[in-house]
């Protein structure tokens, strides 16, 4: 995040907190591999292990719960293919709920089980707003006669900001015996985050989306449920992902999320009042523009996305990176070439227009000069933008 | 001046970019991607995706902005099929001007100034100057990189929001400028290849997009058969080798493709001489100086990209162009465009559709 910007890209990376950094740099003096038996390893495996315990405590769960990994998508892998192969060990069927609005971090490893390993997979719709019906799971589950590898929904999306009803998910899962994921990156810090209440079998978390350092993350799992490990070697956290863990990054990430819990409520109501000042702002400045996802209860609270008909979002994208604002269009891109957001697709929005869209993602460093800021460089970003798509006659973007 | 810097990930672009910078343009960096999809279905090539990055690398190095633009859409309707097409028809294409006269100065430029850009600097080897009656495009400096026969297609009213900084400059001296600007593309090899044709065998390219149609080799002087093609669309006039030719011509001189005929499947093979063509007819002029009506001899035609201009001849009714050469020039097809030049400058550009040998006019527009 470089000085004198409007950094509206939260979702993606959100600056590190100072405290985290001191935690950081604290423990990056420590030399030590905390598996190693002397002194030396104990004082790294004590800073790795305060450090599970923080994050246990601060989302009521286990410290033996926490598997430390690589970062979200990792933690994503190791729940996705590890409960899979573990079920088919077990001899239960090779399939897959999984909603249609996933991250790619969940979506790719399963449509590679699909592809690699024989999964079936019974992809769960959503309605416009990007929602779930718990139901429909309950539905597809009986229609399975209640025999699946596992189920995955995240907490809430990171594209659109929609919150999905997890416990409900968790509840109909854990009556059918089907182990429950969710991806809870986006979540953490701007919902209440309790995990033992949620009872699913395991809940990603990212660092530096919360202000840590990026290359940590961690997969909280119920440890009566059995995973097959995706990396292997000396056995680190419980034989199900080995690998050398850095105490610094741990000691980061457990800052980071100790302060993402701590003023989980406060930040939450903050960015509340921003979203709405945005949304409004954005609506009366170009009325044409469509709120996407769903309102209130069901939208996080630092996301804003809207579509922008007649405007190629990158366009967008490009005027107002210009205009000193940092956005996203949210979607995934294959060597820089945009692909219209499935999120999007999923919700019923035509291909067109979903190439038209961008998310604003708020968080701590947001202010309300921020928000005015977008609303006042939007108008004239959104007429150029407009004709540089209706100048191309196929719209190529 | 706002300008966007079409960054290819190549040197020269690199290096006409940097110069935009120097000059207190204020530029944004924009690498094009244009074939998505190889023929055979193949993802965007590694290579590709290291000229993607090698042109961002150059972008953060510069300290500008930088985006990829996709054209990979229109670049298909209006430079892939148009290339097949041709073709199909008998006739040979140049891609590279289809891009220019489409993508490049049309789409991407329109795309820019809608965005509010004034205009577009690349590193083609050419020159512009602005002149009373609007701007004139100059042969580059450096004889053997000079890019003006595939911009001679790019209208009066692109050229003026185009900027082309190495037109006065040589190879050479361009590379060690970017080795001393510490750019990653310095030392990259030149590219010769068509772009989405990275292997180079356009003959394979075409066979696998329109599949096989065999016909037969005939040889003028006999009209006798001897030998088989995959299609028409695999060979151009003038092509001597890869014919597959086990029969010797009865005076043992080399044989080279002199027509090609698409609706018979026939591909005709004789001596050199019956490629030598004096005249040729062209349609659709595009004009970068006043036209003239009637004749003018004192210009000169050039058909290829790196082909040697010739003295001509040049009559114009408005809609077409006749060149009588004042020297023959060999294997002229159809399909190639027809360069006017006074000297250095560019007067007109046009698409051959006949020459005294052969005639193999358009069939869509």
């Amino acid at each position: 995040m470089l000085d004198g910007r409007v950094y509206a890209d939260h979702a993606a990376t959100s600056p590190m907190l100072p405290e985290v950094r001191e935690a950081w740099i604290a423990a990056s003096a420590v030399a030590g591999n905390p598996s190693s038996l002397h002194s030396s390893g104990r004082a790294a495996r004590r800073i790795v292990e305060e450090a599970r315990e923080s994050i246990a405590a601060a989302l009521h769960a286990r410290p033996s719960s926490v598997i430390f990994t690589s970062g979200g998508t990792e933690a994503d892998n190791l729940a996705v293919k590890g409960l899979f192969w573990a079920a088919r060990d077990r001899g239960d069927a090779p399939r897959i709920l999984s909603s249609s609005v996933e991250h790619h971090a969940v979506l790719d490893p399963v449509e590679w089980l699909a592809k690699h390993e024989g999964a079936d997979v019974t992809w769960i719709p959503v309605d416009d707003r990007g929602l779930v019906d718990p139901t429909w799971i309950a539905e597809a589950l009986e229609r399975l006669g209640g025999d699946a590898a596992l189920c995955t929904v995240m907490w809430a999306n990171n594209e659109i900001g929609t919150i999905q009803p997890v416990q409900d998910i968790a509840r109909i899962c854990r009556a059918a015996g089907v182990p429950f994921h969710t991806d809870a990156v986006q979540v953490l810090g701007q919902i209440p985050l309790d995990i033992t209440e949620l009872g699913a079998s395991a809940v990603t978390i990212s660092s530096h989306k919360v202000g840590g350092p990026v290359g940590i993350g961690a997969l909280i799992i119920d440890i009566a449920e059995q995973f097959t490990p995706v990396v292997h070697g000396g056995g680190q956290e419980r034989e199900i992902r080995s690998g050398t863990l850095d105490c610094a990054l741990a000691a980061g990430f457990a800052a980071a999320v100790e302060a993402a819990v701590r003023s989980q409520h406060e930040h939450a109501e903050r960015m509340r009042v921003l979203q709405e000042s945005l949304v409004a702002g954005i609506r009366s400045a170009v009325p044409d523009a469509i709120l996407n996802g769903g309102q209130g209860a069901t939208r996080l609270p630092g996301n804003v996305h809207f579509t922008f008909p007649g405007c190629e979002g990158d366009a967008l994208l490009m005027l107002l990176d210009a205009a000193g604002i940092d956005c996203s269009t949210g979607s995934a891109c294959t060597a820089g070439i945009p692909e219209p957001s499935h999120v999007l697709l999923a919700t019923g929005v035509p291909e067109s227009l979903a190439r038209s869209s961008l998310r604003f993602s708020l968080g701590r460093s947001t202010s309300d000069e921020d928000v005015t800021r977008i609303v006042a460089a939007l108008p004239s970003a959104v007429d150029r933008a407009k004709r540089a798509g209706s100048s191309t006659r196929n719209g190529a973007g | 001046m706002k300008l966007i810097a079409a960054l290819s990930g190549g040197v020269d672009s690199s290096v006409a970019a940097a110069r935009a910078v120097d000059e207190g343009h204020d530029v944004v960096g924009v690498h094009l991607a244009l074939a998505r999809k190889s023929a055979g279905g193949r993802e965007r090539g590694c290579c590709t995706l290291d000229d993607a990055r090698d042109a961002r690398r150059v972008a953060d190095v510069l300290g500008i902005p930088f985006y990829v633009w996709d054209f990979a859409e229109k670049f298909q309707e209006t430079v892939m099929t148009d290339f097949l097409d041709e073709y199909s028809a008998g006739r040979t294409p140049n891609p590279c001007l289809r891009c220019n006269e489409h993508i490049k100065f049309s789409a991407v430029l329109d795309r820019a100034q809608a965005l509010g850009f004034d205009g577009i600097v690349t590193g083609h080897y050419a020159r512009i100057t602005h002149g009373d009656h609007g701007p004139e495009l100059f042969r580059a400096i450096d004889p053997s990189k000079d890019q003006s026969y595939v911009l001679a297609v790019v209208p009066r009213g692109q050229l003026a929001a185009a900027h082309f900084p190495l037109g006065g400059d040589y190879k050479a001296d361009v590379r060690a400028e970017a080795a001393r600007r510490g750019l990653v593309t310095a030392a990259k090899p030149d590219s010769h290849d068509i772009c989405f044709i990275p292997d180079g065998d356009t003959a394979g390219y075409v066979v696998s997009a329109l599949g096989a149609q065999p016909g037969a080799i005939i040889d003028s002087a006999t009209s006798e058969r001897i030998g088989e093609h995959r299609g028409t669309f695999t060979v151009t006039i003038g092509q001597r080798r890869g014919l597959g030719l086990t029969v010797p011509a009865e005076d043992g001189e080399p044989r080279y493709v002199i027509d090609v005929d698409p609706h018979e499947a026939v591909v005709t093979v004789g001596p050199r001489e019956h490629l030598m063509v004096h005249r040729i007819e062209a349609d659709a002029p595009l004009w970068l100086s006043s036209p003239w009506s009637g004749s003018r001899s004192d210009v000169q035609v050039q058909v290829r990209a790196h082909g040697e201009p010739t003295g001509a001849t040049v009559t114009t009714n408005g809609d077409a162009v006749v060149a009588e050469l004042a020297a023959p020039i060999q294997g002229i097809a159809p399909g190639q465009a027809l360069v006017v030049y006074d000297g250095d400058r560019v007067l007109a550009s046009a698409t051959i559709d006949a020459t005294d040998r052969v005639r193999r006019p358009r069939v869509h527009t």
